[in-house]
């Protein structure tokens, strides 16, 4: 595997009608990712996560999505997801289907299909409204006790998932630290993985430590070493999220115009990462580098 | 008397609930200070678990979501959200949730998925996250809100997270482990009867059996005695205002 560039990866992994699964749970979200598909210009994606964010709220606006799977869409810690409510309520800039679960019933459904297994059983949705809204989630007699029903979800194995970490060998041999939310699930249940690192580190620096490793090389189809690739979302020992930015998108996002005209400054005004960065300017990234604050390193011992 | 808003009050009357051997599913915000408030006074022991995975979490600095790097630095683990939802939760290890939404109703179910027709609707909110798992497996939930007509309904426009469904006997007929314990408002605090329906047991200072009959879709019970819900401490406020909400995102200004 050679390591390409945003642009490269992108247009080698995905088509259109594809479903899309963009990684992370607040933490490590591929932005850059997100951005480069905006201006590559897809119009039928399907989007999975269960917490479609800031990048989620972009490709609505930007007409790329006809459909979204997901358990909690909002601006995290801010409120509304202003794009996506506006698709749902008022079909601006178009209707979007939505496919709707709980946390643990979407990421159950990704594990499902990491695992190729045909359904999991699970401890929720009896007595809440979700059976009556999505077939999906369906309530079956456990087979070892008659009298006891049990919520079944099925696999759920996105066509492309774009996933980022902190740092990878040229392999793809990924390796997280700080909140996989279901970002591991998502990329062994995909069929296509393009990888987002902050750095491509030599093989040695991973086999240092194989714990870490939680993407292997044969998951992974794509790396792009891509620094600062989640801003204005955060990877955990690189950067600090970039409240202002959430905060900005809540206003910026209050009407579809206003939203298509950050889309035109930030997105297609920009070539790639680079210039968004160039344009975000050195002060703002460097605002957000945090303290050093190391793990103690482990002996592996040598044998 | 001190001087204290009305999220202060709930902060601090949320924070009495949780024990000093008791594991929590946190919410970000109003429930995430009530819970470090209680870690630093009567809970030390409290431990505090994240939907997105971070396992006793000791945040230095007011977290901005529960995805928040401070939540996963110096946590004792930090595990996949599968692990987290399925070891932690589903398997009965956490005692206490916190939940929030847009409709709570008389038998503590919980709406924070859409006003309206669920196809057709008026407002479509977040929806579940964790909610519904966490309204489920906990041996407990509570939750702090608004009181107002429309936040508390007869009946929810869509049940997000069970609370005792048609009554006590409904939600045990389901498997489901605990239950709602205590609704905890600006106005006053509730708790659920033998047949799983919620009345009212302490009013806050200056609030009246009227303010509450007014701010509820349904003809509210109350206890035998109400009490009147003690006010935030000193030593609290101190807290809330110089520790855990410095800047007030939270907290500033009360309601």
């Amino acid at each position: 595997m050679t390591v390409v560039d945003m642009e490269t990866a992108i247009d080698g992994a995905l088509s259109d009608g594809d479903s899309l699964y963009l990684g992370g749970f607040t933490h490590l979200i591929p932005f850059a990712a997100g951005h480069e598909i905006i201006r590559q210009g897809y119009d039928d994606l399907h989007l999975v996560r269960a917490t479609p964010d800031l990048v989620y709220d972009q490709l609505i606006a930007a007409g790329c999505a006809t459909a979204v799977t997901f358990s909690w869409a909002g601006n995290p810690g801010v409120g509304s997801l202003r794009a996506f409510r506006r698709a749902v309520e008022d079909g601006v800039p178009h209707e979007v289907e939505i496919d709707e679960y709980s946390h643990f019933g979407l990421t159950s459904r990704l594990s499902a299909g990491a695992r190729d297994l045909p359904f999991v059983p699970l401890r929720t949705f009896l007595g809440s409204d979700y059976p009556e809204v999505n077939d999906n989630i369906r309530v079956v007699e456990n087979p070892y006790d008659p009298d006891e029903e049990v919520a079944v979800v099925p696999p759920l194995k996105p066509d492309v998932a774009v996933v980022s970490a902190q740092r990878a060998d040229e392999d793809g041999n990924a390796q997280i630290w700080g909140i996989q939310g279901e970002i591991v699930e998502a990329a062994m249940a995909a069929d296509t993985v393009v990888l987002t690192v902050e750095e491509v580190v030599d093989e040695s620096v991973v086999r240092s430590d194989p714990n870490r490793t939680v993407i292997p090389d044969d998951a992974v189809d794509f790396v792009v070493e891509e620094p600062f690739g989640a801003h204005p979302s955060y990877a955990q020992g690189f950067y600090d999220r970039d409240n202002d930015a959430y905060l900005e998108w809540d206003e910026v996002s209050g009407t579809h115009e206003d939203t298509l005209a950050w889309l035109d400054e930030w997105v297609h005004g920009v070539e790639n990462r680079r210039e968004y960065m160039e344009k975000l300017g050195a002060e703002r990234l460097l605002d957000l580098l945090p303290k050093r604050n190391y793990a103690t390193p482990v002996d592996m011992g040598g044998y | 008397m001190a001087d204290y808003t009305d999220t202060e009050l709930m902060i601090a009357r949320a924070a009495q609930e949780l024990g000093d051997d008791d594991t929590v599913l946190v919410g970000v915000g109003v429930p995430n200070i009530a819970c470090n408030l209680a870690k630093r006074t009567g809970a030390p022991g409290l431990r505090m678990i994240y939907e997105s995975g971070t396992v006793d979490s000791d945040p230095s600095s007011l977290p901005l979501s529960i995805g928040d790097p401070v939540l996963a630095s110096n946590a004792r683990s930090v595990v996949p959200m599968v692990d987290g939802f399925g070891y932690y939760l589903q398997a009965g290890r956490i005692d206490v949730g916190f939940l929030g939404g847009a409709q709570i109703d008389k038998h503590g179910n919980i709406n924070s998925t859409v006003i309206g027709d669920y196809d057709d609707p008026d407002v479509r909110l977040p929806g579940s996250g964790g909610a519904c798992e966490i309204a489920s497996n906990t041996e407990r939930t509570l939750v702090i809100t608004p009181h107002s007509e429309r936040r508390f309904p007869e009946e929810v426009d869509f049940v997000t997270s069970p609370g005792y469904v048609g009554g006590r006997e409904g939600r045990e007929e389901l498997g489901l482990r605990g239950g709602p314990e205590a609704v905890i408002t600006d106005k006053a605090v509730m708790e659920f009867d033998d047949a799983g329906e919620m009345y009212v047991t302490s009013l806050h200072p200056g609030v009246s059996r009227e303010d509450v009959r007014d701010a509820t879709g349904w003809d509210i019970s109350f206890a035998d005695e109400v009490a009147e819900t003690p006010v935030p401490t000193d030593e609290e406020l101190r807290l809330i205002r110089e520790e855990l909400d410095p800047d007030g995102v939270y907290t500033g200004g009360g309601e």
